[in-house]
């Protein structure tokens, strides 16, 4: 495969193939990169057997396979340097790839909420569960408790009935009236509101005790779920005094909402901005997806969660941006395109903005954890340590970070970082924004030694000349 | 203009400038720290906490020794560890280098000793079979510098020394004798300054009409997922160009001066891949038990020194009651001692070894060329 490219896309999900696409037809020769095995994302997931290929996934996979663009699949990009040298792992061992124009298209990923007990076995993300569930039509459990918040719910809980397993509780933090509240804005994406009215209504006929307004006061179990406890939340979602219930059983789905994708934007440094209407921290750009980097651009829930329906119409939006910033006069051509992609993007982000208003963590959330609660779980680091360093005049994250080792694991901190950013707002009262978010570094997933390094000769190791010894 | 009054301001909050300030405070004197970032985050917080003889100086041996002695007494603290050090050679050029730099380093007080090979395939068996040539020292080991921010901020409050943090010094001016400093915060005066900021010292320095010829190196330090053990001391390389250790929690950390790029005023620096890879098959050469284990992240810290590699302590030439503490080569290792000598000199005491002088740097010093 060719090191140097006009455009390479990071990500290849409903934004990211779009982009590519976009861009090879102004005629830029794009590479698309991305760790599985075929576009998709984790939306539009490809299924084990092509056979069982269907839907908007299987339509854009099939764009994308008469499209001009060159896809790199089960590439594991783990370093990017600031002039977009792409350093990645595949198949055929380590490989370097160049372009003066980088779109990141990463996605988002699963905003977790520490309870007591969610580190057990059994427990996993509804993000986890729907890859569990669409792709390999896999049960989570026999008896689940799907909680936290955000329309993966009722979808996660209706793939779930739909394989045969029992949803003992569908637990949304949001209340009812939360849901009417956002109904103008979910009008903006009829035929996407109509699918959750189905789940729901589905979830209603078979009898799903629904609990809306509630959260998970703790997963209790000896090595595994066995007992889940609910009980109800403020509009504030401080746990409050009514009555909880403890149900049986064996696997419970959770997670609350998503966040952009930023380790590839924080690795290059761009400029970032805490917005919750996007979903929190989130890398900063222009209306058309450039961010403060040149040549870097962003499209698709990694520029601000507004999910699927949008993704393509960012991800236009952005390959255009770049063919215009490189000149290419065919583009101007396309204003009218443009002007349209925009408004269109426009209607699905009213829909998109409200699905992530929705999910959002509110303050008290903060609460739910023990002192003893794991935050951290690659490090093994309680909620009372954590605590701790903040009472210390830990006030950033990286300060966190380098007190406690919360967020130095294999994860990267992709699954504390929000939980422990809000303690500390909570803790010290300060604004998100203060308290920032990690310093981004490389590797951006794990790789092994040997496999980077390739074959060497030790007689080949060029030793500069190190200072005075 | 007006502003809290300080006996000592000092500018930088790593080991260094902590040492100093606690050291003076403990002497009597009112002292402030002020600190860009958060304390202990610069180079402090970022290297790879080795403690190592082998890789001192000569001239800086008495002064590794002193401060080795300082960490020990520190211990859990700072995650002091005192395992021992290998460093080896793996053709016969490195060996005849290794075998002549550390019988000068014994001489100069380092307990290091030329070892077997059957010595370290028996004490070290994750490690290459092709090593020609061992020396070890029972003293090395080192610290978890990601705990410096944590263990001097403690420091600080327990011996009196204010200090501010996420606080930049903008603009140095002088009035009536005092050094006014404008900092984010608002204004902190001082009668004695302290300019301890590592390699933000080329930034500092100007603000006082002062040039010293400081270059900063751009250092790389990796880190792997935790695993079983397969390297029990610390590894060095006879070109100083690796130091390899296996954590308490298993993670095994990567060094040597392998440089990124960047520069301090533009923020954290920059990883270069092909750095990094050569740094990474060195030491899957030195250590082939640590082949198959995952690179978990890799970073870079920021090392100010001189022409002379040689530090730069003492009074700053030129300007009356400021002075300067940086450009340590081994400034983890050596840092808490000669922040000590520092806060003496400052204090108007004898240090109790000599210090490094700035002002061989000075226009017309004919002191300025290289010394050894």
């Amino acid at each position: 495969m060719r090191e140097d490219w006009d455009a390479i896309v990071l990500g290849a999900g409903p934004a990211g193939a779009e982009a590519a696409m976009t861009a090879a037809s102004f005629g830029f020769r794009v590479l698309l990169i991305d760790e599985e095995h075929a576009a998709g994302g984790q939306i539009y997931r490809a299924p084990d057997h092509e056979h069982g290929d269907k839907g908007e996934g299987r339509e854009l996979r099939r764009r994308l396979g008469e499209a001009d663009v060159v896809c790199a699949f089960e590439h594991r990009v783990w370093h990017i340097t600031r002039d977009f040298e792409v350093h990645a792992l595949g198949p055929d061992g380590p490989m370097r790839f160049r372009a003066p124009s980088l779109i990141v298209a990463t996605g988002a990923i699963e905003r977790h909420c520490p309870v007591p007990g969610w580190t057990l076995p059994g427990v996993i993300g509804l993000a986890a569960a729907t890859i569990l569930l669409k792709t390999h039509k896999v049960l989570p459990g026999r008896r689940v408790v799907v909680a936290g918040s955000g329309p993966l719910l009722p979808f996660v809980a209706n793939e779930i009935r739909q394989l045969g397993g029992t949803v003992v509780r569908l637990v949304d933090a949001a209340r009812r009236r939360d849901w009417v509240g956002v109904a103008p804005q979910v009008l903006y994406a009829p035929a996407l509101a109509m699918r959750g009215a189905g789940w729901l209504a589905r979830l209603a006929i078979s009898g799903v005790p629904l609990r809306y307004g509630h959260g998970l006061r703790e997963i209790a179990g000896d090595g595994k779920v066995e007992r889940v406890t609910i009980g109800p939340l403020s509009p504030d979602w401080d746990q409050t005094e009514g009555a909880s219930e403890t149900v049986e059983a064996d696997a419970v789905c959770i997670g609350y909402g998503l966040i952009p994708s930023n380790d590839v934007t924080r690795l290059l440094r761009a400029d970032h901005e805490f917005d919750p209407d996007k979903g929190g921290w989130v890398v900063r750009t222009d209306a058309e997806g450039r961010t403060s980097v040149p040549g870097l651009y962003v499209c698709g829930d990694a520029a601000g969660v507004v999910g699927a329906a949008a993704a393509p119409l960012s991800a236009r939006i952005a390959a255009r941006a770049l063919a215009r910033d490189r000149g290419d006069s065919a583009v101007a051509g396309h204003d009218r395109e443009a002007a349209r992609a925009r408004a269109a993007l426009a209607g699905k982000t009213i829909f998109g903005r409200a699905m992530t208003k929705i999910a959002t963590p509110r303050r008290g959330a903060s609460n739910w954890a023990k002192d003893e609660t794991l935050i951290c779980r690659c490090e093994g680091v309680s909620k009372g340590a954590i605590e701790a360093a903040i009472r210390e005049g830990c006030a950033t994250l990286d300060d966190v970070k380098v007190a406690t080792r919360c967020g130095m694991g294999s994860c990267g901190g992709r699954i504390c970082a929000e939980p422990v950013g809000a303690l500390i707002a909570v803790l010290t009262g300060a604004h998100r924004a203060e308290i920032g978010q990690a310093t981004g570094r490389s590797p951006l997933r794990p790789v092994s030694i040997d496999q980077i390094v390739g074959d060497f000769d030790y007689s080949d190791i060029p030793f500069p000349e190190a200072s005075p010894q | 203009m007006t502003g809290e009054r300080y006996d000592l301001a000092v500018v930088g909050g790593g080991i260094m400038g902590c040492a100093a300030a606690i050291h003076a405070c403990g002497g009597g004197l009112n002292t402030i720290v002020i600190e860009q970032g958060a304390i202990g985050s610069g180079a402090s917080g970022v290297n790879a906490g080795t403690l190592s003889l082998q890789i001192k100086r000569l001239k800086l041996m008495p002064y590794a020794l002193k401060s080795h002695a300082i960490w020990r007494e520190a211990g859990k603290a700072v995650g002091f560890r005192r395992i021992g050090g290998y460093t080896l050679a793996f053709t016969e050029r490195e060996a005849e280098f290794l075998t002549e730099r550390m019988a000068l380093k014994r001489e100069a007080g380092a307990p290091i000793r030329m070892v077997s090979l059957n010595e370290v395939a028996d004490k070290e068996p994750g490690l290459s079979r092709s090593v020609v040539a061992a020396s070890y020292c029972e003293e090395d080991g080192d610290a978890n510098s990601s705990l410096m921010g944590v263990y001097y901020r403690h420091m600080l409050r327990e011996a009196g020394v204010a200090f501010r943090e996420r606080d930049g010094v903008m603009d140095i001016t002088r009035e009536k004798g005092d050094f006014v400093l404008r900092a984010k915060s608002g204004t902190i005066r001082a009668k004695r300054l302290l300019l301890a900021a590592g390699a933000w010292l080329g930034d500092l320095l100007p603000m006082l009409g002062s040039h010293l010829p400081i270059t900063v190196r751009v250092n790389t330090v990796s880190v792997t997922e935790p695993g079983p053990p397969v390297i029990g001391s610390i590894i060095g390389h006879a070109t100083g160009l690796l130091s390899l250790k296996q954590k308490s929690n298993g993670c095994i950390l990567i060094g040597g001066g392998w440089q990124g790029t960047g520069r301090p005023a533009q923020g954290r620096g920059e990883v270069n891949a092909n750095t990094l890879l050569t740094n990474l098959r060195l030491a899957r050469h030195v250590a082939p038990g640590i082949a198959n284990r995952r690179l978990l992240r890799s970073w870079t810290g920021y090392e100010a020194h001189v022409p002379d590699f040689y530090p730069l302590a003492g009074r700053l030439p030129g300007v009356e009651n400021a002075f300067v503490l940086g450009c340590v080569r081994g400034g983890f290792t050596i840092g808490p001692y000669i922040g000590r000598l520092m806060g003496d000199l400052i204090l108007g005491r004898e240090p109790e070894l000599p210090l490094f002088d700035p002002a061989r740097f000075a226009p017309g010093s004919s002191n300025s060329t290289n010394q050894h």
